[in-house]
């Protein structure tokens, strides 16, 4: 504990042309670097890897370091969904649902093994993956994956949010892989 | 709020399947809660008939995350099922695979030496306090106290870096195998338990004060989910639950195992069997736990950290590399191609929430034939409707975190 | 604190074998539990025998599940019920069988209100029906499940799926 933490305020913002009393860069970076510094994160936390998440929201780990503290545990105004634990096939369209409600733009983590795949739970009664019913931007490996992995996934989904482009969302490449999930 | 009501799926709004008249739609709310509700800590649903702010009746909806965990030991090896034990109750995973390990040695007749007993009972107090930090954190959380859950959840880790140091696994442990544990206790191991032990009695004093005897902690809590013992009897409650509603049953007296009758220590008891009671009785066997393992380290005996059941128990890694036996016996038992006696075993542990048990049906294959799992938080969910009948709805959400059901287990 | 009419195990046996002579197919003990086998018929008197004597007082249902034997030829299926006399501190097990055709059992959610779920599960798992029990229904999977997943024909996976991609399996 005598380590005194240290606060990194001088990080790499955008690339920037800066001049006498202004700087000139691109919008999509800098509404790129709000979202990424003030996630909300849904935390949809079926299971153990709950219990883990929160432990990295506890003091100890402390996901308010990456901008992430504030949960949004409604549907609409969270913009990250984190599925946590083992989705069962009848959680399945619960899953879906809460998606659904979340407005653009929005992201995924599938956290841990049985969200990613179904893991050990290779039974008739677990869905194998949430990818297979809601798209997935990070998956975040482990059974449970311990903090330092939640945090890396979430570190992951910054960088993601970082460089997305403005009109991603309207690409009909994005619209498609939302039909492929029957979602629209 | 989230509304999960669309006809797109299979949550209806009506009660037990009755159809409900026009004058009762008119007279009553029908609220939904859940199965993704901030405020039930895992998924639940509950279809709730409110007049007002009251709960009328109560439809509880469970299996949301049911993961075959029967089917799926019936299809593994008797030394892989440690891994679906683990997910039962994960706040205290290493209890469950110590019952686990517990069951197949009554199977084979197995007998530990002593220091293995209290190597398990200091693992499994320390799982108890785990378990409880949660519960009961998450109890003053509910009532508007979260710095107690961010303060007393640092003590947490400190107990998962014990787990480390034994085991390499923080959360789902795998911990310890049939006949004893893999290695013995590192140095580093009982320094970090008498770390604990010096530590957090004083965490736990300040989380008390902050909301034992806090007015609005007592006010939000007493009276509140209240069953009586009969009631609590009837309906298979066990730990906590049923030590809070004033019935002094512990599987840890009344049915010994891992030589708990070595130890000395007091089973807390409630008396209303009240919120604020299972909150107490959960406070206090931390306190009895943390004596139990001091007990433990201080008795502890010298021996070898298994017993000497070579079928079994995987011989030694230079033993493997280096002799045809060792070899032979690692393979066999990594196969599961040894011949377990045919029989039937129960052997019940006493859980973070209650008797967690073993039903071992074993036909004398490499996999059980069939194991039941006695779960304590699904048996006692059922009376939640009966508790929670006539009371407010933000003290239905505070009975449900008292009660500590866990999604995991509950489903199975 | 031993009374002196704590009952054990042989005394059990003995009330038991006095009272219900012909209801009883075997009683033996097995790693210290009493394994009773009853006639199904049979099982609402002695349960309740049993939960009301004046000296076992078997108040407690410690759990109810159900078995599959395919091999036992009509007497597929079982139901075992482990009571605990908190009095005493003895438990029992008790055991049902039946045949495939002819999975009706009495409900036992008169004598102890904590049998509702189990009995749910129980049904769910093997499709034992429980006759009188509240609200018999699929409790833990989705509520159109067309098989009791626990029968020991089904595989553990569920075979007609599509959801698993088996590429990165190497199946």
């Amino acid at each position: 504990m005598g380590l005194n933490p240290a606060l990194k305020s001088n990080s790499a913002g955008p690339e920037m042309y800066v001049g006498e009393g202004y700087g000139l860069t691109q919008l999509e970076k800098v509404v790129g670097l709000a979202r990424a510094n003030s996630i909300w994160p849904l935390p949809f936390a079926t299971s153990c890897c709950g219990i883990e998440f929160m432990a990295t929201m506890a003091a100890t780990y402390d996901l308010g370091r990456f901008g992430a503290e504030r949960l949004s545990f409604s549907p609409r105004q969270a913009d990250l969904l984190m599925v946590m634990g083992t989705i069962a096939k009848k959680m399945g369209p619960v899953l879906k649902q809460v998606y659904t409600q979340m407005a653009e733009p929005k992201w995924v983590i599938a956290v841990g093994a049985c969200a990613s795949s179904g893991g050990i739970f290779d039974t008739y009664s677990v869905l194998q993956g949430i990818d297979k019913v809601i798209p997935v931007d990070v998956y975040v490996p482990g059974c449970p994956p311990p903090p330092e992995a939640i945090l890396d996934g979430i570190l992951k989904i910054q960088e993601l949010m970082k460089n997305e482009p403005l009109r991603r969302r309207e690409s009909p490449e994005y619209r498609q892989l939302l039909e492929s999930y029957d979602i629209l | 709020m989230i509304n999960i009501s669309d006809d797109n799926f299979h949550h209806s709004h009506t009660l037990n399947g009755h159809i409900e008249t026009e004058e009762d739609i008119r007279q009553y709310n029908y609220l939904n809660l859940g199965p993704t509700h901030p405020a039930t800590h895992g998924i639940f649903q509950n279809v709730l008939k409110m007049d007002g702010e009251i709960i009328v009746e109560a439809e509880p909806t469970i299996g949301y995350i049911h993961r075959a965990f029967e089917k799926l030991a019936e299809n593994r090896p008797f030394y892989q099922v440690t891994t679906i034990t683990d997910r039962l109750n994960y706040c205290s995973s290493p209890i469950n695979n110590i019952g686990w390990h517990l069951t197949v040695e009554k199977l084979l007749g197995v007998q530990t030496p002593k220091r293995v007993d209290y190597m398990r009972v200091i693992i499994m107090e320390l799982a108890r306090i785990a378990d409880h930090i949660i519960c009961n954190s998450v109890v003053a959380v509910d009532t508007g106290a979260l710095t107690g859950f961010l303060y007393v959840f640092q003590w947490r880790e400190k107990i998962y870096d014990i787990y480390e140091e034994i085991c390499g696994a923080r959360l789902t442990t795998n911990i310890g195998r049939v006949g004893g544990f893999e290695r013995d206790f590192s140095e580093k191991v009982f320094q970090r338990i008498h770390a604990l032990l010096e530590e957090f009695p004083t965490a736990l004093k300040e989380f008390e004060s902050l909301v034992m005897r806090n007015r609005i902690f007592m006010d939000r809590t007493i009276n509140v989910g209240k069953i009586t013992a009969e009631r609590a009897m009837e309906y298979s409650f066990t730990g906590p639950n049923l030590r809070a509603a004033g019935v002094d049953y512990d599987v840890r007296v009344m049915s010994p195992y891992c030589s708990y009758q070595d130890f000395d220590f007091t089973i807390p008891v409630g008396s209303s069997g009240d919120t604020y009671d299972r909150f107490c009785v959960r406070q206090e066997e931390m306190w009895q736990s943390m004596d139990i393992i001091r007990q433990a380290l201080k008795n502890l005996p010298e021996g070898n950290f298994h017993a000497d059941v070579p079928e079994f128990y995987l011989p030694p890694k230079e033993d493997v590399y280096n002799t045809m036996e060792g070899l032979i016996w690692h393979f066999k038992i990594v196969m599961g191609e040894i011949n377990v006696p045919k029989g039937q075993v129960y052997q019940c542990v006493e859980g973070g929430n209650g008797e967690l048990g073993f039903y071992l049906i074993s036909d004398g294959g490499r996999q059980p034939f069939r194991l039941h799992l006695r779960r304590p938080c699904f048996i006692y969910y059922q009376a939640y409707p009966e508790m929670i009948k006539g009371s407010m709805l933000s003290d239905a959400i505070l009975t449900m975190s008292s009660m500590n059901v866990i999604a995991g287990e509950l489903d199975a | 604190m031993m009374r002196e009419t704590t009952p054990d195990n042989s005394y059990i046996r003995e009330a038991v074998l006095h009272e219900f002579r012909n209801d009883v197919k075997s009683i033996e003990e097995s790693y210290g539990m009493l394994d009773i086998v009853i006639k199904k018929p049979s099982l609402i008197p002695v349960i309740t025998w049993l939960k009301q004597h004046d000296i076992l007082q078997f108040q407690f249902l410690t759990s109810l599940c159900g078995v599959h034997y395919p091999e036992q030829k009509e007497n597929e299926f079982s139901v075992v019920y482990h009571l605990h006399s908190f009095v005493n501190n003895i438990r029992i097990r008790v055991h049902i069988f039946m045949s495939e055709n002819d999975l009706n059992v009495p409900t036992l959610t008169t004598l102890y209100a904590g049998a509702n779920w189990m009995e749910r599960e129980t049904f769910e798992f093997y499709g034992i029906l429980f006759d009188g029990h509240p609200d018999l229904r699929i409790i833990l999977n989705v509520e159109d499940m067309n098989y009791h997943p626990l029968r020991k024909q089904y595989s553990l996976v569920d075979d007609t799926r599509t959801d698993k991609d088996d590429k990165y399996f190497g199946r």
